[in-house]
């Protein structure tokens, strides 16, 4: 029996800035991972790596990240992303900037 | 110090110029990042999880004031105002747009600098003891032997596409600071019948399988050091594992043939080539050894520092923590901690950087050295000078009494910025260093060695630490395996496992306990953490690291 499908968002590096950015539903690349879209079954997974691909200009390293639906969008499930989706711990640098400006 | 001549010049602005085109290229398209990628790793350019991240070479870690104040000028104009001093005596800044990385690259050309095999399967920066040409315990400054080898390594025709990546340390005291038996080649020069010659030690390495490196031979004549060494890497680059990345370094070719075998093939493959170096190399030392004179130390009254030191407590601390044996006299060795209690070990501001180089040109004959322990060398300052130095350097927040000591911690990036990483380091050695100045023993603690890797990669050289730490995932959750007994000097020892790892909210309390622990073990105040664990053995240490199982087992 194939393994359960676990829900993903597909992730990248944007290829001027380096920072981390999630394909949303419509297409483009939001550095926000609460835009990106929710990913259910795995045929609409490989369609969207498959799209990554042709997007070489914009981004690199597009892969497949686990995530789970929250009240505002999708979010990380694993530590690692929640880096990648909130920045460094050591300094107020990368994406908490930004966060904490747009709550203001 | 080493300058560049003409060819050196034009090869680093030559490569500066390839790069910028490929940076184009991959803008407009023409080239996949599958094509791009290999080209921005041998320019030092990595992608990781926030960012780009330019690695700059520091060769045997050896810099002058101009050379450090443009690393100051990248981190301010390129990245956000800092840069991070590495394991590897490199710099890195974690930041870089990748349109600016050519301009950096540019910029970094103009002081003799640049990231050219910082990265990629190929020799790497060749690193050296922090203390080369000022260290009282030194029989001679292996930097010149160091430039050699990396002139030779760069862009070696025949070594671009080795299995791995492939590191080189040399020093040339007998009390070993460049951890030599980690690295797939350690030298260390030695002294046979009054003429200096090296043991060479062979398949050393950290990371998933560590282990110590063996010698292959115990004195080879410096004329015969570059042969020998080009003999020792074409065998391997031969035998190597390209089957497994895994399996690829020198360390498992030594472990799986063996060191009497690779010395035989090592052996005859120098036979074979020996006689192509013409001299040419021996003529290139000399040249390069010319430009490492040491400097005119001056001699001075040392009185006012010693009168300094008795009437200010916190300049006496410093001076007994931070300050190193010189081989003139009159002078010392000043190590700069950039491990302030509770900051990122490793990182400096870019104001900081320029304080450094200010204070090396006006009392350090215009020398800086980065040390793999992370932090920054003044190797010559004359005594007179150091209650000014020491007073600059409180200015710049960079006067922390710290060397040596449990708040002196290597640290790699990990999972705050490393793709490769599986757990954070920085912030458990910004707490560690925190909890032990907040109970303020640090100084009653004495000599020890605390290194954290935040994966199996081992860059934080946490196998070689008296208490190493290694940052794991356990089932998506960050754990932290601590090892014990660990040395990197010349009585070198990989740490054994205590037992399970800890989380993150119990691995900071977990070394607290065990660095009090140790200090109602020790016999007197005077025995080190190292010393202890050697006479006792790992078993009080885990009882005091794991006190439940001990009670369950009572």
């Amino acid at each position: 029996m194939p393994k359960d499908f676990t829900p993903k968002v597909v992730t990248a590096n944007r290829l001027m800035q380096g920072d981390a950015v999630w394909l949303t539903a419509n297409g483009y690349w939001s550095s926000d991972i609460h835009d990106a879209e929710f990913i259910t079954d795995e045929g609409t997974a490989n369609l969207r790596m498959l799209g990554a691909e042709t997007q070489a200009h914009l981004i690199a390293g597009a892969y497949l990240a686990d995530a789970a639906m929250g009240d505002n969008g999708p979010e990380p499930t694993h530590f690692r992303e929640d880096f990648r989706a909130r920045g460094p711990s050591n300094y107020a640098h990368g994406k908490q900037v930004h966060r904490v400006e747009n709550n203001v | 110090m080493y300058k560049y001549n003409d060819f050196d010049e034009s090869f680093v602005r030559e490569r500066v110029a390839q790069f910028r085109g490929q940076v184009a290229r991959r803008v407009d398209g023409s080239l996949t990042e599958d094509e791009f990628k290999p080209l921005r790793l041998m320019n030092g350019l990595y992608l990781q999880l926030h960012a780009y991240m330019l690695r700059v070479a520091v060769p045997y870690g050896t810099l002058n004031s101009a050379q450090m104040d443009m690393l100051a000028h990248l981190a301010q104009t390129y990245d956000k105002g800092y840069g991070h001093f590495t394991t590897r005596q490199n710099i890195q800044y974690n930041w870089p747009e990748l349109s600016d990385v050519p301009d950096m690259l540019s910029d970094l050309a103009d002081v003799g600098m640049h990231a050219i095999q910082t990265s990629g399967n190929t020799i790497r920066n060749v690193t050296a003891d922090h203390f080369a040409g000022a260290a009282a315990d030194e029989i001679a400054d292996p930097r010149p032997v160091a430039e050699l080898l990396r002139q030779w390594s760069t862009d070696h025709p025949e070594f671009q596409f080795l299995p791995r990546k492939f590191k080189i340390a040399i020093t040339g005291s007998p009390n070993d600071r460049a951890v030599t038996k980690a690295h797939d080649i350690g030298l260390r020069m030695v002294l046979r019948d009054g003429a200096a010659g090296y043991e060479v030690i062979v398949g050393g390495g950290l990371g998933r399988t560590p282990m110590i490196g063996k010698v292959i031979t115990d004195f080879l004549p410096q004329t015969d050091l570059l042969p020998y060494v080009e003999a020792i890497v074409s065998v391997w680059n031969r035998l190597g594992r390209r089957d497994n990345k895994y399996k690829s370094r020198i360390k498992i070719t030594v472990h799986e043939h063996g060191i009497d075998e690779i010395r035989r093939l090592v052996d005859a493959r120098f036979a074979e080539i020996r006689p192509s170096f013409s001299g040419v190399d021996q003529i290139m030392l000399a040249e390069i050894e010319a430009q490492f004179t040491s400097p005119a130390f001056k001699t001075a009254d040392t009185k006012g520092y010693e009168a300094v030191r008795l009437a200010n407590p916190a300049f006496r601390s410093w001076t007994d923590t931070n300050l190193t044996q010189h081989r003139a006299d009159g002078y010392a060795i000043v190590s700069i901690s950039i491990k302030k209690h509770g900051a990122t070990p490793g990182d400096a501001t870019a104001d900081q950087m320029r304080v450094m180089a200010n204070l090396a040109r006006t009392y350090g004959h215009d020398e800086l050295r980065i040390s793999h322990e992370q932090n920054i060398i003044l190797p010559h300052v004359h005594k007179s000078y150091l209650p000014k130095l020491y007073a600059a350097l409180r200015s710049a927040d960079l006067a922390t009494a710290n060397i040596g000591l449990a708040s002196d911690i290597i640290a790699c990036p990990g999972m705050d910025y490393c793709a490769l990483a599986t757990a954070r380091s920085i912030p458990i050695a910004q707490e560690i260093a925190a909890r032990f100045d907040e109970l303020k023993i640090e100084h009653d603690i004495g000599a020890l060695k605390i290194k954290i890797s935040g994966c199996i990669n081992a860059c934080g050289h946490h196998h070689v630490g008296h208490i190493g730490i290694l940052g794991l995932d356990r089932a998506g959750v960050e754990n932290y395996q601590i090892t014990l007994g660990g040395d990197h000097t010349e009585t070198a020892a990989v740490g054994e496992r205590a037992g399970p790892g800890f989380n993150a909210a119990e691995i900071v309390p977990a070394i607290e306990r065990l660095v009090l622990g140790y200090m109602d073990l020790r016999q007197a105040p005077d025995e080190t953490f190292l010393e202890a664990y050697r006479r006792l053995g790992v078993a009080p240490f885990k009882a005091i690291l794991y006190p439940q199982e001990k009670a369950n087992a009572a």
